[in-house]
């Protein structure tokens, strides 16, 4: 009987259409702005995973995310290097400021400043440029989503002088890091530029980056920072994760997302309830055939699960395929969507949404068949 | 006329339908013998009866009262699935309006039965495209129903009734949606085809254009049988 369930089905083009177009709908909308959602609010954690080298991140007591940080004292550093199992500290500073371009725009942006004789904080893959060319006078790099922001596009920015917080800072490469939640421009600098660059009072340095020594591990030395230095002390996972609790607790995002996923849900269980049940309610003297003739209530019941089945996967495959599209795409074309991937718990996590709305649909639709009496396909 | 057995018996037939806080008396116990080898029309007015009793007879309408025997078998005693079972094998359905399902061929609505008991496709779309074929509408096979006349469809739905050779064969008002012409060929060809010694053939209907068709006319009037012969009763 399934083969005459599916020939029912997908002999109503018109109906099997807007059933597939509504699970299609919804499984993309899901998906799509679950995936932009994660991926949005894993930027919070880029400024952290950009420093693949530190595994432990050392700041003031009150300090949050890399952007949310109150400044500490220069003798800091030396403390945190101090301390057993520490096998080596370097200072970054991490610091707001305006630029002046060349044409006059002023444009906010991220200062970073990295250690002047390691270079540890500077991000490792340049698009132009290399690493030496921060010793230049005034030298800073930008971050590729930064230039794009900045410059049109085809524009070269090296050897560009850009007023700073009003001192000369030219630029000597492009480095490729993923945006972080802001989509501020970076400009890395050798730590003692940075502080010519950023005015304000001794304490400058807004963390620590410490790495531990062999044989120990990141947790166990930030535990033995704080105990030795009354500085707060993370692990390279743990600051990652607080910046993005950062985002989810003090941005409206996670509910605007959250509205959007269930408006998903309700508007496809919406049409492909109402659809679904034109298609019974168009049916229905069938259906009584059916019954009248002699098929079970069990059978129909396979039947109509057939139909929701079919409907479902094939909906939802749509859905996910145009979702992985726009994403991968995006990810390719767009600085908004750069680094963008589909984790896989979204697809798993839209299958279960999709199930709920063909079990609602579907069992909606099974109810008005099995009422049926089959003595009223003779009136 | 030894192949004429009783074949279906019908014992104080009650049917009361609720009509609000009343019930509604619409059969008043009625009893009849129904025998194989013979066209048997059910007439009367609108309202008399007629499809409340053939339902009751096909094991599609619980009775209020009384019990219907199909082949000795006291079909409202069986269980629910039960009851769905025997339909299957023993009963061929023919609806008024068809009833066929609009997105499969005719060959494939003809093979239903087939299919419900459990038989493969390729197989049962073959047994109804030869009852097609019996039918005079081969031809049709592979058509959708819209694509055919009122008068075709109705064959193919005769078709879909006859495909398992069940013992059994109920209409209900077969011609009422055709012109006179092909209610009549229809007719003709039901007889011809459905006729068969082992097999009961019940027809409901109130178009006086084919009654001579009938072997026994059963008349109906509010709720009671009032006439039982080969012919109509005169006025
Ligand atoms: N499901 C039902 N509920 C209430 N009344 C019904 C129902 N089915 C039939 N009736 C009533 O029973 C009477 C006989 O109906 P029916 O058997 O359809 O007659 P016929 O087929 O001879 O026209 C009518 O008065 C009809 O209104
Ligand atoms: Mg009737």
């Amino acid at each position: 009987m399934t083969w005459i369930a599916i020939r029912m089905l997908t002999g109503d083009r018109q109906k099997f259409f807007g059933l597939l177009f509504g699970v299609a709908f919804s499984a993309l909308l899901i998906s799509q702005q679950l995936t932009i959602f994660i991926n949005l609010i894993e930027r919070g954690a880029t400024a952290v995973y950009n420093i693949p080298t530190a595994n432990i991140w050392v700041m003031d007591p009150v300090s949050r995310t890399p952007d949310v940080a109150l400044p500490m004292p220069p003798t800091a550093l030396d403390k945190v290097r101090s301390v057993n199992g520490v096998e080596w500290a370097s200072p970054l500073l991490r610091s707001g400021a305006t630029v002046r371009t060349p044409e006059g725009d002023l444009e906010g942006v991220t200062v970073v400043g990295v250690d002047d004789a390691t270079l540890i904080g500077l991000p490792k893959k340049f698009i132009q440029g290399s690493r030496e060319a921060l010793y230049e006078p005034d030298a800073v790099i930008i971050d590729s989503v930064g230039a794009a922001k900045l410059f049109p596009e085809g524009f070269d920015p090296i050897g560009v002088r850009l007023e700073l917080n009003d001192r000369r800072a030219v630029i000597r490469g492009i480095v490729d890091v993923d945006p972080s939640f802001t989509s501020q421009v970076i400009l890395y600098t050798r730590y003692s530029n940075a502080l010519a660059f950023v005015p304000g009072t001794r304490n400058r340095m807004s963390f620590v980056l410490a790495s531990a020594s062999d044989g120990l591990t990141a947790k166990q030395v930030t535990t033995r920072i704080t105990e030795a230095t009354g500085l707060k002390a993370r692990t390279r996972e743990e600051f990652a994760r607080d910046g993005v609790d950062f985002i989810i607790e003090n941005t409206g995002i996670p509910v605007n997302f959250g509205i959007t996923v269930a408006l998903g849900f309700i508007v496809g269980v919406a049409i492909v309830g109402l659809t679904f049940s034109l298609f019974i309610r168009d049916n229905i003297k069938q259906f009584g055939a059916l019954k009248a003739i002699g098929v079970t209530n069990n059978k129909i019941r396979m039947m109509v699960a057939a139909q929701a089945l079919l409907v479902g996967l094939v909906g939802y495959g749509i859905g996910i395929l145009l979702a992985a599209i726009f994403i991968a795409s995006g990810a390719a074309n767009s600085p908004d969507f750069k680094g963008f991937y589909t984790p896989w718990e979204i697809p798993v996590l839209t299958a279960f949404v999709v199930m709920t709305m063909i079990l609602i649909t579907g069992w909606l639709a099974l109810r008005s068949v099995l009422k049926t009496e089959p003595a009223e396909v003779f009136r | 006329m030894s192949e004429k057995r009783t074949a279906i018996t019908i014992n104080g037939i009650v049917k009361e339908f609720s009509a609000g806080s009343q019930m509604i008396r619409v059969l008043h116990g009625i009893d009849a013998e129904i025998r194989s080898g013979e066209l048997t029309y059910l007439v009367g007015e609108s309202g008399s009866g007629k499809t409340t009793m053939i339902s009751i007879i096909a094991g599609i309408l619980y009775p209020t009262d009384g019990s219907v025997s199909v082949f000795g078998q006291d079909i409202y005693s069986l269980s629910d699935n039960d009851l769905v079972r025997f339909r299957l094998s023993n009963i061929g359905f023919i609806f008024q309006q068809y009833n066929l399902i609009p997105t499969l061929t005719a060959a494939e609505n003809a093979s239903v039965p087939l299919v419900a008991a459990g038989m493969k496709r390729d197989e049962a779309v073959e047994r109804g495209r030869a009852m097609l074929d019996k039918l005079n509408i081969a031809d049709q096979a592979d058509k959708l129903p819209r694509q055919l006349s009122g008068g075709q469809q109705q064959r193919v739905a005769i078709a879909r009734a006859l495909v398992h050779e069940p013992r059994l064969v109920v209409c209900d008002e077969p011609t009422a949606a055709l012109d006179a012409k092909s209610g009549r060929r229809v007719m003709d060809l039901l007889r011809e085809v459905a006729l068969a010694p082992e097999r009961t053939v019940i027809i409901v209907t109130h178009d006086n254009r084919i009654f001579d068709l009938a072997d026994r006319i059963l008349v109906m009037e509010d709720g009671r049988i009032t006439h039982d012969g080969k012919e109509m009763p005169d006025h």
